[in-house]
């Protein structure tokens, strides 16, 4: 039976879709041209004045340090969670699992707009905390989700043998389950980190004065033309690190 | 392990983020419904007392074509990404491991990167001395002088790039489980390749279908950066009308009410479709 080459089609169509922008803006990133309408020729020049834009490197620092920092925090609460959550079959889980799944369909605005009024009704001045109790927040349930997957995989007899071999509860888990959950939950912390580095939304309203996110920072350059060259530049450095750490991670999930 | 010493550990694991997700998700979330109730002061904060002024504020009838802007851009973008995602979807389900390894890579890559990135990247490819632009006029398709930036229509292909691949992953979750036996049956039994798809395969992955939908158009309800940047002055939604209030107007209760409206919009599905999704994780055991 002849199988429809229609889907195979749109599905080619679709990461096209998906791609061109991207390309552009990495063809652009060498393009002599200030507005990358035509190629004009090869340089190096954006990527040598984005060299020597230092407040895109401070963002850059302060993204990196807000982005460790909450992702670190979320998987610690998130494989907490994940293991009770798999765990346990209580109201209290039930409770706790839709607690989890809602900031994963929150919009970002109303996120960013509620932990605002929190923070301006109880006086706490924005800035480096604020954002990151704001990262670590929306973090927090894409690690649990991620552990859980990986949670659902794991053989808990391996856990009674240990026992069973004179292990005590806390030497199995420390020997047993958390090296085998070390993927699942570093996985985990990578989506968080990309999820926190990229956030724009959220941060925007939790920023305060010296909090210049590199979105935020992206978002400001915009409004000048002048670096708006600078901007190809960096979004293709950002686009080549997504990719590294794609395969980063992709690594990480086929290690079982 | 005793019965106590089970409920100890159960709560010790759950505390963590049961107290960070209710100090700051849940009480935030209510403090915005809350805020609506009080009366702005100058510095952007809330004054003493409550009122009910804001909440006859935001009947505004200025507000009308904005949530209704909203709602249909919403709605629309999720068609779209329904329409597309279903064939890549099956196709996905359809192909080998490693050809389907190659391709959830492809579609969830640009999705990672940047979200400004992507939209700036739209706005250079549109831009009227851009690539698609140049193109699009030696083709002879738009005339000489057509913008394609600042557009409603503009702000759905951009609503619609961003929200795709939401659309992709839960349908191809749910795909990936169906049996495509049953298509294979459909057609021995006479049915055309259409007739299979859309009578077979699209109620086989009804669950699917439905986390998608959910997922697009509640994302899409809360959008205002998009509308921003790619956009016309007259293509606001009703994100913009909130950050607008927070951030140039400076009046919190306001922007509360606005984002009040908005959640009780949102969250009212989604219970719906937590609690099915609930009901289903007891279901399947």
């Amino acid at each position: 039976m002849k199988r429809s080459r229609l889907p195979a089609f749109i599905t080619l169509g679709v990461i096209l879709f998906l791609f061109a922008p991207l390309v552009v803006l990495v063809v652009n990133s060498f393009n002599a041209s200030r507005f990358g309408g035509e190629w004009e020729g090869f340089t190096w020049n954006w990527y040598v004045k984005l060299w020597a834009a230092g407040e895109v490197w401070e963002s850059l620092w302060i993204t990196l340090k807000i982005a460790l920092s909450a992702s670190l925090a979320a998987m610690v609460f998130g494989t907490l969670a994940a293991y009770a959550l798999h765990r346990f079959r209580s109201w209290l889980q039930n409770v706790h699992h839709m607690l989890i799944t809602l900031p994963l369909v929150m919009p970002d605005i109303l996120m960013g707009m509620s932990l605002l009024a929190l923070f301006v009704l109880t006086g706490v001045e924005t800035g480096l905390l604020t954002i990151w109790i704001a990262h670590v927040s929306f973090c927090l349930s894409f690690v649990t989700m991620v552990v859980l997957g990986r949670l659902q995989d794991f053989d808990f007899t391996l856990l009674d043998a240990a026992r069973d071999l004179g292990a005590s509860q806390a030497t199995a888990v420390k020997m047993v389950l958390l090296p085998l959950l070390l993927p699942g939950v570093l996985a985990g912390g990578l989506l968080a980190f990309t999820l926190s580095i990229d956030d724009y939304v959220i941060t925007f309203f939790v920023s305060g004065p010296g909090t210049t996110t590199l979105p935020l920072r992206v978002a400001s350059m915009m409004k000048t033309s002048r670096s708006l060259p600078m901007i190809n530049a960096l979004s293709t450095l950002l686009i080549a690190s997504t990719f590294l750490f794609a395969a980063l991670s992709s690594r990480l999930q086929r290690h079982v | 392990m005793s019965k106590e010493s089970r409920t100890v550990g159960q709560w010790l694991l759950t505390f963590p983020s049961l107290a960070w997700l209710s100090l700051f998700f849940v009480i935030p979330a209510l403090l915005v419904i809350i805020t609506a109730f009080r009366p702005a002061d100058l510095q952007g904060g809330v004054g003493p007392g409550w009122t009910l002024a804001t909440l006859r504020e935001v009947q505004d009838p200025v507000y009308l074509p904005i949530l209704w802007r909203t709602l249909w851009l919403s709605g629309a973008t999720t068609l779209v990404c329904l329409a597309l995602a279903l064939p890549v979807a099956f196709q996905m389900a359809r192909v080998g491991q490693r050809m389907r390894q190659v391709l959830l890579l492809l579609i969830v890559i640009p999705f990672l990167s940047n979200f400004l990135i992507r939209i700036f990247a739209w706005k250079s490819l549109l831009h009227p001395e851009g690539p698609l632009t140049k193109l699009l006029i030696w083709l002879h398709l738009i005339p000489e002088n057509a913008v394609l930036l600042n557009h409603v229509g503009t702000v759905l292909l951009v609503l619609v790039y961003t929200q795709l691949p939401f659309a992709i992953l839960p349908l191809y979750a749910a795909a990936e489980k169906f049996d495509f036996g049953l298509l294979d049956a459909a057609r021995d039994l006479g049915a055309g390749p259409w007739r299979a798809f859309s009578k077979v395969f699209v109620p086989g992955v009804r669950r699917g279908l439905i986390s998608s939908s959910v997922m697009v158009f509640v994302c899409c309800l809360g959008q205002y950066v998009i509308p921003q940047m790619v956009g016309g002055t007259s293509d606001e939604m009703l994100g913009s009308k909130i950050a607008q209030r927070v951030f140039s107007d400076r009046n919190l209760p306001h922007a509360s009410a606005l984002a009040g409206g908005l959640m009780l919009a949102v969250l009212v599905p989604m219970l719906i479709v937590v609690l099915w999704q609930q009901f289903g994780r007891k279901e399947s055991e």
